[in-house]
């Protein structure tokens, strides 16, 4: 990003949008304005029809012959599947609401990022060939035909949306944006035009088990270095089951928290946590993603992803699953799982979740039997169950970002801060306007945390990164935890840009630093393996 | 632009039934034809409109969730933004429809200077919006039961108490209609909006203002009957009743400018399940709002599920299994025996 954040603000404008109705506006395929494409190989090898080599900055995308039957037809189908798509492509009334209610729009004042206009670059397309009065009025009506020019800014406006949903949360007929940008993306790929930042990681995920694509021995090997660390630390040696049948709980993380800093320390905390109750359970290194990116090009691949967690708790036989801090991960589990895949629960031992130490039934999860892992801690500390030195945080002045998906697809808010109000001393909250369901995105969700459009992310993060400076200034916060690992690694340059010596953290890692574990000594350092006494 | 548009379409469809009636002569087709029609067609396609959504199923539960969800015994949560049964969903609904409360949690962003001269956005409660959807939806609602006073005899009850509750402030002579004003200010409100904001401009189109226009329309000439022309009521009343009744007669005292009216009201009638105004079928039926979040607790059925399964966990170990074995993780088939298969 070559612009200061003074300059990037004066370069937003919401009082003159172009001069040229939307319609007639062109589009920008200058670079920095869109990620690249997938792999052909990649696209092909997931299923995906027509994958061929494109780029968007050039004419000619190379597109299928007849590849404006193929999105009618695909239109037609979607229409019949989805009743949310037919209904929101009919009811909205374009009163605006939800405009500025999109990070994008916030952080870029470009008139196509408001969620209404978005979402109309769908519905013009679907009067003209759906609906009689467009048909017939055509333009009047807000129709226009499918061009080539249309498919391009579907591609250049639906990958500027991270389906967070919050445009969703203030329309008055419910109109979720997020639900078209799905449908224009599935779209999208069914002729052959895909990103490569979803696309890698949705191959990597079906065959490796990972986003990352970590290979089993590299996964036992990463799972080891951290568990040295551990025991450095705090006198501590763990050594986590891996693939390992009959235990009593499957623990699925998303992978970005065995990647990098800081989702490792996360990472460590869980690991900490389980040592310290003896909770009986295993990680798998086949079922070693709890992000799904197939969520970000389609249904089918969502549930093809998704199915490994009912697939190897069933071969592990374990009698329920634990989920990590992830974002979108818990918003598949919570509204796709058990629809999509309920049915390979059959035969498996899995039961309603009960947690082993305190008794408590999670009646709330009885259908999808997983258990986020906020839920389980804030469950284990109510009991008393844990022995926490809080004041080993107390050099962290703590903030925390409600990630889209758990806030607004789930309804996730008070268990993580209860958990970090019993690990930490300092807590202050963001202003409401920017928390909880009316939380602000990181900027680089639903595949978009890519190096190449960084300049979008930066415009995107600017709710999030300005409401964190707010409390930057006013109660010196240090520290800014989260329960998705997309965020631990988005919010960081959000962070340094707008609200710059702000760190990022996942919850469990402040857990892991304040929490007791037999036969530890003396606790010196703390997980990033700082020395207490200076920090 | 688009403003114009909608304009000019409004004032032409009112010359069309002034010079229809008052010029041509055509009672009959504007009194009795294109208002059965209207109403046929009001009532066919809201119909249809409402049965090729249902026709759609619902194949995941996807409510937006607005507040805490239900998950530990002690953690309160929001039973009306995070429903788990039928009954709160039903709440949430209700007030969704009745009082507009996604639209009541309005704010605005503002792009400013913090104290520090730092860059900052700051939101606004923002309930202008809200309060004009208010005033115009309620009034609308209020205008519409009123005048059922023309289409029924003896008036029931209610009918004569909303009437007067309406003029109960019985200013001028005949008594003004508190909705009359309301609906008025709450129309140009939402006009001024879509023509004075620029960011409202720029995403309106000319459907947008069409709606408002006919509206605006049906209600000036609603006005300009009772409060300047004093039209005759007797006579109308005597002629709504005709067509209720399927015995269409026209007095002759009855003057253009209530066909005017009439025939604007006809066209918003055959208008409405093409357009946008549909909203007030579709916002019963929007699955963010519709239904309870509980995909966790309770099975839910996708109707058209395909059983795609994932990659498998035989096909990965196949993939892998020499470096599994090295790494000391337990597989399933040992080398020499997934070797012997092959
Ligand atoms: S808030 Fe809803 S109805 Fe209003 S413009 Fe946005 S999507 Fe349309
Ligand atoms: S879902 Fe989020 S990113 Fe997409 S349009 Fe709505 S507010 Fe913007």
């Amino acid at each position: 990003m070559s612009l200061k954040p003074e300059e990037l603000l004066a370069s937003v404008d919401y009082d003159n949008p172009p001069k040229t109705e939307w319609m007639d506006t062109p589009n920008d395929f200058s670079p920095g304005r869109w990620p690249y494409p997938a792999k052909v190989d990649l696209h092909k090898a997931m299923g995906f029809k027509h994958a061929h080599e494109w780029r968007p900055d050039e004419e000619d995308w190379h597109l299928p012959e007849n590849w404006k039957d193929i999105v009618h037809q695909g239109f037609k189908e979607r229409l019949d599947k989805y009743r949310s798509f037919k209904v929101f492509m009919d009811i909205c009334v374009r009163c605006g609401a939800c405009a500025d209610k999109c990070h994008f729009y916030i952080g870029g004042g470009d008139p196509k990022n408001m969620p209404v206009l978005r979402a109309e670059l769908m519905r013009s397309v679907y009067r003209k060939d759906f609906t009689m009065a467009g048909k017939i009025m055509g333009k009047l009506a807000g129709a226009r035909v499918m061009e080539e020019d249309v498919l391009k800014e579907w591609f250049l406006y639906f990958y500027q949306c991270t389906e967070c949903r919050r445009c969703s949360l203030f329309c008055p007929y419910g109109i979720d944006t997020a639900e078209v940008t799905m449908m224009a993306r599935e779209l999208l790929h069914e002729v052959g035009l895909g990103i490569n930042w979803i696309m890698e990681p949705v191959s990597n995920c079906n065959r490796t088990g990972n986003h990352l694509g970590i290979q089993p021995h590299a996964f036992k090997e990463i799972v080891e270095f951290m568990c040295d660390d551990i025991e450095e630390y705090t006198g501590v040696r763990i050594n986590p089951p891996l693939n390992e049948p009959g235990h009593e709980v499957l623990f699925i993380t998303p992978s970005g928290d065995a990647f990098a800093d800081p989702g490792i320390y996360t990472f460590m905390g869980y690991l900490l946590l389980f040592e310290a109750i003896g909770l009986d359970y295993t990680l798998s290194t086949y079922a070693s993603e709890g992000g799904n990116f197939g969520f970000f090009t389609g249904a089918d691949t969502m549930q093809k992803l998704n199915a490994k967690m009912y697939a190897e708790a069933k071969r592990l036989g374990s009698k329920w699953i634990l989920g990590g801090e992830c974002g979108h991960m818990w918003r598949v589990v919570n509204q796709y799982m058990d629809t999509m895949n309920g049915y390979l629960q059959e035969g498996s031992n899995l039961t309603t979740p009960r947690n082993p130490i305190t008794g408590t039934v999670f009646e709330n999860a009885r259908q999808t039997k997983m258990v986020h892992i906020a839920e389980f801690t804030a469950d284990l500390i109510k009991h008393g169950k844990l022995d926490l030195s809080p004041e080993r945080n107390n050099h962290l002045r703590v903030t925390y970002h409600d990630s889209c998906n758990p806030s607004r697809g789930m309804g996730l808010l008070d268990e993580p801060r209860y958990v970090i109000k019993n690990v930490c001393n300092n807590y202050f909250e963001m202003p409401p306007q920017t928390t909880r369901e009316q939380t602000f995105c990181c900027g680089a969700g639903s595949g978009l945390n890519t190096e190449e459009i960084m300049d979008i992310r930066l415009r995107g993060g600017l709710p999030r990164g300005n409401a964190l400076k707010y409390v930057q200034d006013k109660h010196d916060v240090n520290m800014m935890a989260c329960i998705c690992a997309l965020d631990r690694a988005t919010l960081i340059p959000v962070a340094d840009y707008w609200a710059p010596g702000v760190a990022i953290t996942g919850v469990h890692e402040m857990v892991g630093n304040a929490l007791n574990v037999k036969g530890q000594k003396k606790r010196e350092v703390n997980l990033r393996g700082e020395p207490l006494e200076e920090v | 632009m688009n403003a114009l548009y909608g304009l000019f379409l409004v004032c032409a469809l009112a010359l069309v039934a002034l010079m229809g009636v008052g010029g041509a002569g055509l009672t009959g087709l504007f009194g009795i034809a294109i208002p059965y029609v209207a109403v046929a067609v009001f009532i066919v396609g809201f119909a249809m409109k409402i049965f090729d959504w249902a026709k759609s199923p619902v194949p995941f539960r996807i409510p937006t969730t607005a507040g805490q969800q239900k998950s530990l015994d002690w953690i309160p949560y929001n039973r009306f933004d995070n429903p788990v049964n039928n009954r709160d969903t039903v709440v949430r609904m209700i007030l969704e429809v009745v009082t507009f409360r996604s639209l009541f949690r309005n704010t605005s962003a503002h792009l400013g200077k913090n104290p520090q001269g730092g860059p900052q956005v700051a939101y606004f409660s923002e309930k202008w919006l809200w309060l004009a959807a208010i005033l115009f939806h309620y009034s609308f609602l209020t205008i519409l039961i009123r005048h059922m006073r023309f289409f029924t005899e003896p008036v029931p009850w209610l009918f004569q108490k909303l009437d007067w509750a309406d003029s109960v402030l019985q200013i001028g002579q005949p008594a003004l209609y508190q909705t009359d004003l309301l609906i008025m200010a709450g129309l140009l409100w939402l006009l001024a909006r879509r023509i004075f904001y620029p960011r409202i401009r720029y995403l309106s189109n000319a459907a947008d203002y069409f709606a408002l226009f006919l509206i605006l329309g049906i209600v000036i000439s609603g006005i300009y009957m009772r409060y300047v022309a004093h039209v005759d009521i007797v006579a109308i009343k005597q002629y709504s009743m005709s067509l209720v009744m399927f015995s269409p007669t026209i007095p002759e005292t009855i003057s253009p400018a209530f066909f005017v009216h009439f025939f604007l009201v006809c066209v918003l009638l055959i208008y409405f399940p093409f357009s946008k105004l549909m909203h007030l079928g579709g916002v019963f039926l929007s699955p963010t709002r519709n239904l309870p979040n509980d995909t966790r607790i309770n099975h839910h059925e996708n109707p058209w599920n395909p059983k795609i399964k994932p990659h498998s966990y035989e096909a990965y170990e196949d993939d892998f299994r020499e470096a599994m074995v090295e790494a000391g993780l337990p597989v399933v088939k040992q080398p020499d025996e997934a070797g012997a298969e092959k």
